[in-house]
């Protein structure tokens, strides 16, 4: 299969069987992508197809032959600073143990490029598919409001 | 929690598709968003896995002749935000919201979730209720299938094996209808507990027809015709619960689901009318 992962083409060949997050984890290496419940409900693996959010757990590897995928990893800014997104979560303490943000990351960044003001009762909507077992979610809705806060300030973001 | 191995093959045609279903034991791949979860769980481990997500002439969204034409491939949130939807079936985008989150909706597919017959799913419902057709290739050609002769029970069709569902087509409806959904989940995007698709056909500000579509509550959507009681919420809940005969599971009791479904009824009938005059107004 031929996919570009984190704007590097790359070509590999991998078992029909093996799902996208698998994929990324085990073949690439970049663990950046967690794998919770996999089958579809927790959202930690979510990751980027084509910029929409989808979720890693649920595609098979050579079902995305040809696309671009875009991880956690490769929201971070060219000179390895946070990009926007992780910075705000940096900044609200949107994570406690970590193991759901990859997820919330993805899912919030491909939010805001669609929704750069949110309300939010809209930040909520957005997120309901992730499950967070630390933070009750509040400084989560936090960090989108904080991101948007950035993204209005011209804070750098390369992604 | 890794699906056990498959041969996989991706078709560039229809017929190619076609030929690689008839090997024994195959299933289609398309959004696989209810699929993979029950491979992974080794619930279902076929042998063949045909993936559809290459054929992009089952992609299209489009009216042909009085029909509103989904394609195979066409993702939930495409039909979510599509125009000819809204204006020709707003049905199918009031109970897509209701379908799962976002972020599986980006991958998962409308015809998918019909092919796939979940008792639970909204779009089966749906399809149940506007008397959608579903189209199928198979080795002697094409056919279409009324939705109400494909549902036979939970995850089960009346599709052959080595057909493949290539789209499904909705009666368009003109402005004189007004439709509705209605359901009840534990969390947003879960399965409901008990949801109802309404449809009414206003004229002149009287209600001249009404049906509702009831799913959650049997192995497959169930339609009822409520006309002759839908002025009457006590005669029209007598109906309803003599045809109902909903399950107790971990989630919630029969009288709990049937408790449910005399509410979402009255409101999805309320809300389908406050739809149609919305809609002629």
């Amino acid at each position: 299969m031929e996919i570009t992962v984190n704007g590097t083409p790359l070509s590999a060949r991998v078992p029909a069987r093996r799902l996208l997050s698998d994929f990324l984890r085990h073949d690439l290496r970049l663990t950046g992508t967690h794998v919770g419940c996999e089958h579809g409900v927790c959202g930690a693996c979510t990751i980027l197809l084509e910029g929409k959010p989808v979720r890693g757990c649920l595609i098979f590897a050579v079902s995305v032959t040809g696309s671009a995928v875009t991880t956690v990893e490769g929201l971070v800014n060219n000179d390895g600073s946070l990009g926007i997104v992780q910075r705000a979560f940096h900044e609200s303490h949107g994570l406690q143990c970590g193991f759901c943000t990859p997820g919330f990351i993805t899912t919030i960044h491909a939010f805001l490029k669609e929704n750069p003001h949110p309300t939010e009762e809209e930040a909520r909507e957005a997120i309901a598919g992730n499950l967070c077992r630390c933070t009750g979610y509040q400084n989560i809705i936090k960090s989108v409001m904080r991101a948007a806060e950035l993204i209005d300030s011209g804070v750098r973001d390369d992604h | 929690m890794k699906p056990s191995r498959f041969h996989y093959v991706r078709p560039r045609s229809i017929p190619e598709a076609v030929m690689a279903l008839q090997r024994h034991n195959s299933k289609v791949l398309s959004g696989g968003q209810s699929l993979t979860p029950l491979l992974s769980m080794r619930l279902a481990s076929p042998d063949v896995l045909v993936d559809i997500n290459g054929l992009t002439e089952l992609s299209g969204i489009e009216l042909r002749g009085s029909d509103l034409w989904i394609g195979a491939i066409a993702r939930h949130q495409e039909v979510l935000t599509h125009d000819l939807v809204k204006t020709h079936v707003p049905l199918i985008q009031q109970a897509l919201a209701y379908v799962a989150h976002p972020v599986i909706r980006n991958r998962g597919t409308s015809v998918g979730s019909i092919a796939h017959a979940d008792p639970a799913g909204e779009l089966t419902a749906v399809a149940a209720l506007l008397g959608a057709r579903i189209h199928a290739s198979g080795q002697q050609g094409p056919r279409e299938i009324l939705a109400a002769d494909f549902f036979v029970g939970p995850l089960e069709s009346s599709l052959e094996h080595g057909e493949l569902v290539t789209g499904v087509s909705f009666p368009v409806l003109d402005a004189t209808w007004g439709s509705s959904c209605a359901e009840v989940a534990r969390r947003h995007g879960d399965y409901a507990l008990a949801g109802v698709c309404a449809l009414v056909r206003v004229l002149d500000g009287l209600i001249v027809a009404a049906r509702i579509s009831i799913f959650s509550v049997a192995g497959t959507p169930l339609v009822i015709d409520v006309m002759d009681v839908h002025e009457d919420p006590e005669k029209l809940n007598l109906k309803v619960q003599a045809l109902i005969d909903p399950d107790t599971d971990i989630h919630a009791t029969s009288d709990y689901r049937r408790q449910l479904v005399k509410t979402l009824v009255v409101q999805a009938l309320t809300e389908a009318r406050v739809h149609a005059e919305l809609r002629q107004s």
